[in-house]
């Protein structure tokens, strides 16, 4: 157990992106829109950085646009809830994985470096399918367009 | 027995015809939009009943009752309806500069110091800016050679911009080495165009 923390430790601070895991920043918040991570709901304001895990959820009016560190940009109409699945990204070589998936609602997505550099590399899964993205700009809408998330602060 | 028989037969029939509810039809819709740079790329859709390629500008796929894929042409108009929200929230493109040092010297050449103004302005009109500085070489050298110059060369030009008065938070310096030619040239060519930094606003 002790060593088990310690390794961690020794880890974080041989590669800080770790510890960090900074995959994104909000750059549009309108109305509701929350970011949740680790049972806590967050209030998504311009400039909060986005974690690998993150799932983020607007309300009935909100809306959210974020931009990843591989130069994609994604945002969220009303009533959305996208799940930060998975995000790796190497500025050296461009190599890395972008897997998220939208539960309901509406998205907007330009995908980055990561969509260039390896095709099959970006991902959004809805509840009915698997969207395998190269190098484009895309739009996905699941589930009924007017279902609420519920999200009202 | 003859009567069961023939009882039985009409029960078949009715059950053959008779309006079971269908599971409603899914509302999702997947557009494939034109993209900026000319290219629309692909959009591969796997779902339970196969795989279906978007690969055209403005084309959307959506569920047939039957639960098949159905992939047909989309109206702006239509496109702004159900994604205008979507859409309206997308972040601001990045904006990239590029500079380059003179031969063999620390200083900027002359069109390089004025894009280092224009990325100044640049930052002050990003919502949360951050600025990646981003350096390459030429082809001349090994690839762990280049990798570490063009890093050097990225954070000398960071510490520049800090000096600027750039908040450091906010400015990542990484080299790309000899992968990004600006100049198509074959291994071992000194191309003094591809010894570049790139400044990335977003």
């Amino acid at each position: 157990m002790t060593i088990r923390v310690v390794v961690t430790v020794l880890v974080c601070l041989a590669f800080p992106s770790i510890a960090l895991a900074d995959v994104g920043v909000v750059k549009v918040s309108k109305g509701i829109a929350v970011v949740e991570r680790g049972g806590q709901r967050l209030a998504a304001a311009v400039g909060m950085k986005v974690h690998e895990g993150d799932v983020v959820v607007t309300g009935r009016d909100g809306a959210i646009g974020i931009t990843f560190q591989d130069n994609s940009l994604m945002s969220l109409g009303p009533d959305s809830r996208l799940s930060i699945d998975r995000f790796a990204f190497d500025s050296t070589t461009h190599r890395g994985a972008f897997e998220s998936s939208l539960g309901q609602g509406t998205l907007s997505a330009v995908s980055g470096k990561i969509a260039k550099q390896s095709p099959d590399a970006m991902k959004v899964r809805t509840p009915a399918a698997l969207l395998g993205v190269r190098g484009t700009e895309f739009l996905v809408r699941t589930g009924e367009p007017s279902h609420p998330t519920g999200i009202t602060r | 027995m003859k009567r069961t028989a023939w009882w039985c037969v009409v029960a078949l029939a009715g059950m053959a015809c008779a309006k079971y509810p269908t599971a409603p039809v899914r509302p999702d819709l997947y557009v494939l939009l034109p993209g900026a740079a000319g290219s629309s790329g692909t959009l591969a859709v796997t779902h339970a009943g196969g795989e279906s390629r978007l690969d055209s500008g403005n084309t959307a796929a959506s569920f047939t009752p039957s639960g098949a894929l159905h992939t047909a042409p989309i109206a702006e108009s239509e496109i702004r309806q159900h994604f205008g929200e979507a859409l309206n929230a997308q972040p601001r493109r990045p904006t990239s500069f590029l500079v380059y040092f003179l031969a063999d010297s620390d200083e900027l050449t002359e069109d390089s110091s004025r894009n280092i103004a224009r990325m100044l302005d640049a930052v002050a009109s990003y919502p949360a800016p951050e600025v990646l500085v981003i350096g390459h070489t030429d082809t001349m050298g090994t690839d762990d050679y280049n990798d570490r110059l063009s890093l050097q060369r990225a954070q000398r030009l960071r510490s520049r911009l800090i000096e600027h008065g750039i908040d450091g938070a906010n400015v990542t310096a990484s080299g790309r080495g000899k992968r990004e030619l600006i100049v198509p040239t074959g291994d071992q060519i000194p191309e003094p165009r591809n010894r570049r930094v790139e400044i990335v606003v977003r």
